[in-house]
């Protein structure tokens, strides 16, 4: 928070001599200085990601005991997740989390270009995010792995069926009632995925929104609580997507 | 009754009603529908909650009706179970839930602590529109022919084996949820960032104390609510999921998810009016609360302890006896928080200047019932005889007697309390003295019975029953007409009152908090200027010197 309390501090000190005590017209009337209104505002964010953690928290329980229950079939699944494709969504997310640390940085300066360059970029590597998301969906659905839409044990309990995971895992066969709880996984990683994504799109929509503010020079006036709260929620939908990527890709590779 | 009274009002041949407040400072109905002012949103809550009052009313009306014979008379069973459904449904999560913080403390904890709003007004604005959108897709459900898996939607009974409106109650209440958060969250950030300066935590009322330890659980528990009846709904649309056995998921698992939210969701629902019931037991006995600092601490003792007790709710669905035994522990420790509430109430009341207006008989009520409640809370946390009372009359008597008999009453205590204050009119007296016995005798003779019923055997969520329990059940619906009374008389005069009760002035009950040293009703933001406080909370002396200075200076 200092940085940019200290950079409301000294709008609100900017205006203050200008206009002879008046509060700076982004000063909502309810609180008593812009620092307050910074404060609050920024501890009610930090409150929200709370009831995030706890609304994921619901998700990730259940995957928990779901894996204990049927490890074989969360093996078996977590194979069907391409590596190249989740690793290459982390590196957009992460390098999207850094352009819009940028420009939360880019607001503190009141650089109204630079902050709407990263904008954009963090718009763009949303977008690219949900691109490849949507390719491994698609995958999903070809190879019938979408739970209650025609779901198909065959590279479960056939693996040599399935050649490209097959090479690279050699996976025994499963028995057909383990085999069944693949669709537990596929359910979850739809779930958690979907629940993720949706997420991105909440927060892509905020985004455009948010270009079209800093276009009029909304937030590189001094008054940055938008810009800087937005970045909060970005960054934890990233930090969820690291738990996920480790989870659902990851922790079942050898 | 004693005549004896606190209560102070201004000359009525002259006093009138100040011309500028919240209420007339603009006019129109587009005024009411976007304000941001915490006392308009907490007035548009206060006619919503009573709306749905009235209809979980209604249906608990029918469900005692049916009860009256052995046989199903009235009813058909699959009717009597959509009925009791959503009774529960919109008495937790759209009467209890909201009651005391979403009207009486979205109203109150600005001025408690001498802000003029709270922190967020446009979210505290969009908290009642999820609120009246999930009322609307509540009523929709009903309308378009109810859900019968009772209010906690046991799966796989609610994912797999009924085809009601499952998914739209879950929708409608997964928006009530965030209705919920919004509240919670809004009274968190108020309560830390926009007290008045010299309002310390130790001298905030005990009122903000217990709010915000009801908004902890909010913010905590809902979320998890939440996802928890989004898996269902997808559950259900999927035909595949996590808590249905026939597709290898877990039943228990919904259990746990759903009391981890909940359980807690009791103490949503009882802690604000634990904090009613702090202000109005030492206003109406001119003494600050015995042990403070006890009091304040139990209310987040209870919010903390709240969270890890849910497994109480599964003691015979198939948990671990060694789950059982900690979590039977557990709960018995929270009955230590709230044994520290009652007692020192209880010292309060001891050399105090008692005297018996409205709220204080409320409060009454609720100290008696709510002790009850809470002690046979005690038998059901007991793993050994739960599992011959669970599942009967005897956990609805006693969920009963903490819901109705302790929140609704703390509920119309604050709602007496502070009516001068939210309309500047007074409410009849003696007629509310009378509503207030006949709702404490009422309360009795429908609840009571039903913790012997429940002691001989008979089970909850039957439309028809042996006949040898027709006698208790009888009493049982007796009851419920007299108690029925106790609701509507309220509801009449207090709409009366606000054409023709007396002015109440700044403070007519002399009580000490913030909220009294504004005009009544309030201005829009609340204070003239922001009040500099320098003393500590019901601190009668201090009140005094205030009302000797003010003499001083009329005089002068």
């Amino acid at each position: 928070m200092t940085d940019s309390a200290a950079v409301a501090n000294s709008a609100m000190a900017e205006t203050g001599n200008s206009h002879h005590g008046e509060h700076p017209p982004y000063q909502r009337h309810h609180f008593e200085t812009v620092d307050q209104q910074f404060d609050a505002t920024n501890f009610a964010m930090w409150l929200f990601l709370l009831t995030e953690v706890m609304f994921f928290g619901g998700l990730f329980t259940a995957y928990l005991i779901m894996r204990n229950w049927y490890y074989q079939a969360f093996v078996a699944g977590s194979h069907q997740l391409s590596i190249v494709w989740g690793t290459a969504n982390t590196a957009v997310l992460i390098a999207s989390s850094f352009t819009m640390a940028m420009s939360v940085w880019s607001a503190e300066m009141r650089r109204k270009k630079s902050l709407l360059v990263y904008l954009c970029l963090t718009l763009v590597f949303g977008l690219v995010f949900l691109g490849i998301k949507g390719i491994e969906w698609h995958e999903k659905w070809e190879k019938h792995h979408v739970p209650g839409v025609h779901f198909s044990v065959e590279s479960f309990v056939n693996p040599q069926s399935d050649p490209a995971v097959y090479n690279e895992y050699h996976d025994a066969p499963l028995a057909p009632d383990m085999a069944q709880k693949t669709e537990e996984y596929f359910f979850l990683y739809f779930a958690m995925t979907g629940m993720h994504a949706l997420h991105m799109v909440i927060g892509i929509g905020i985004l455009v929104f948010m270009i079209f503010r800093a276009r009029s020079g909304a937030f590189t006036n001094g008054h940055v609580t938008f810009v800087e709260n937005f970045g909060l929620y970005w960054h934890f939908v990233d930090i969820i997507w690291i738990y996920l990527f480790a989870l659902l890709y990851l922790i079942s590779r050898h | 009754m004693s005549a004896a009274t606190i209560i102070s009002l201004p000359d009525q041949s002259t006093a009138r009603i100040p011309k500028v407040n919240f209420l007339t400072k603009e006019n129109g109905l587009l005024s009411w529908l976007l304000t941001t002012d915490h006392k308009r949103i907490a007035t548009l809550y206060l006619i919503s909650i009573t709306f749905f009052f009235f209809i979980g009313g209604a249906l608990a009306g029918l469900i005692r009706l049916e009860l009256l014979t052995p046989q199903t008379t009235l009813m058909a069973a699959d009717t009597y179970n959509k009925v009791f459904t959503m009774h529960g449904v919109i008495m937790v999560f759209f009467f209890l839930v909201p009651s005391v913080p979403a009207t009486i403390g979205n109203f109150l904890i600005p001025m408690m602590i001498g802000a003029k709003d709270l922190a967020l007004p446009r979210i505290n604005l969009l908290s009642w529109y999820l609120y009246m959108i999930a009322g609307c897709m509540a009523i929709y459900t009903m309308a378009a022919g109810g859900v019968d898996t009772g209010w906690t939607f046991t799966t796989p009974l609610s994912t797999h084996y009924l085809n009601t409106h499952v998914i739209s109650t879950g929708l409608a209440i997964f928006v009530a949820g965030f209705s919920s958060i919004f509240t919670g969250l809004n009274f968190i950030v108020t309560i830390h960032k926009m007290r008045a300066p010299g309002m310390t935590w130790f001298r905030l009322p005990l009122f903000v104390w217990s709010n915000y330890a009801a908004s902890i659980l909010m913010v905590l528990g809902t979320p998890v609510l939440a996802i928890t009846l989004v898996l269902v709904v997808l559950e259900r649309t999927m035909h595949i999921g996590v808590f249905d056995p026939t597709y290898g998921g877990d039943p228990i698992l919904f259990q746990h998810l759903f009391w981890f939210y909940s359980h807690p969701a009791v103490y949503i629902m009882i802690l604000p009016g634990m904090g009613v019931i702090s202000e109005v037991v030492s206003t109406f006995s001119r003494k600050r609360v015995f042990g403070y600092t006890a009091v304040a601490f139990s209310s987040v003792a209870i919010a903390i302890f709240g969270f890890f007790v849910w497994a109480h709710h599964m003691f015979i669905m198939g948990i671990s006896n060694y789950a059982a035994l900690v979590f039977s522990l557990l709960t018995m420790l929270v009955a230590v928080p709230s044994a520290i509430k009652i007692f020192n109430w209880a010292f309060t009341l001891y050399k105090g200047s008692i005297t018996f207006e409205t709220p204080m008989l409320y409060a009454f009520g609720f100290m008696g019932l709510f002790t009850i409640g809470g002690l046979t809370g005690v038998f059901l946390g007991t793993t050994g005889t739960d599992i011959h009372l669970t599942e009967t009359y005897f956990v609805v008597a006693h969920f009963h007697f903490v819901m109705v008999g302790g929140m609704l009453m703390a509920f119309l205590s604050g709602i007496h309390f502070w009516w001068p204050k939210w309309t500047g009119r007074m409410y009849p007296e003696k007629i509310s003295q009378l509503a207030a016995v006949v709702t404490y005798i009422g309360f009795n003779f429908t609840f009571f019975p039903q913790f012997i019923l429940g002691m001989l055997g008979m089970p909850r969520r039957y439309a028809a029953y042996p006949p040898e329990f027709q006698a208790l059940n009888v009493f049982s619906t007796a009851g419920a007409t007299i108690l029925g009374v106790g609701y509507l008389l309220p509801m009449l005069y207090l709409t009366w009152s606000l054409k023709y009760g007396e002015i109440a002035g700044d403070n007519p009950w002399q009580a000490t908090g913030l909220e009294w040293q504004t005009q009544s009703p309030p201005l829009t933001e609340n204070f003239a200027e922001i009040p500099i406080v320098d003393h500590e909370a019901y601190d009668y002396e201090w009140l005094e010197k205030q009302t000797a200075a003010r003499q001083q200076q009329e005089v002068a």
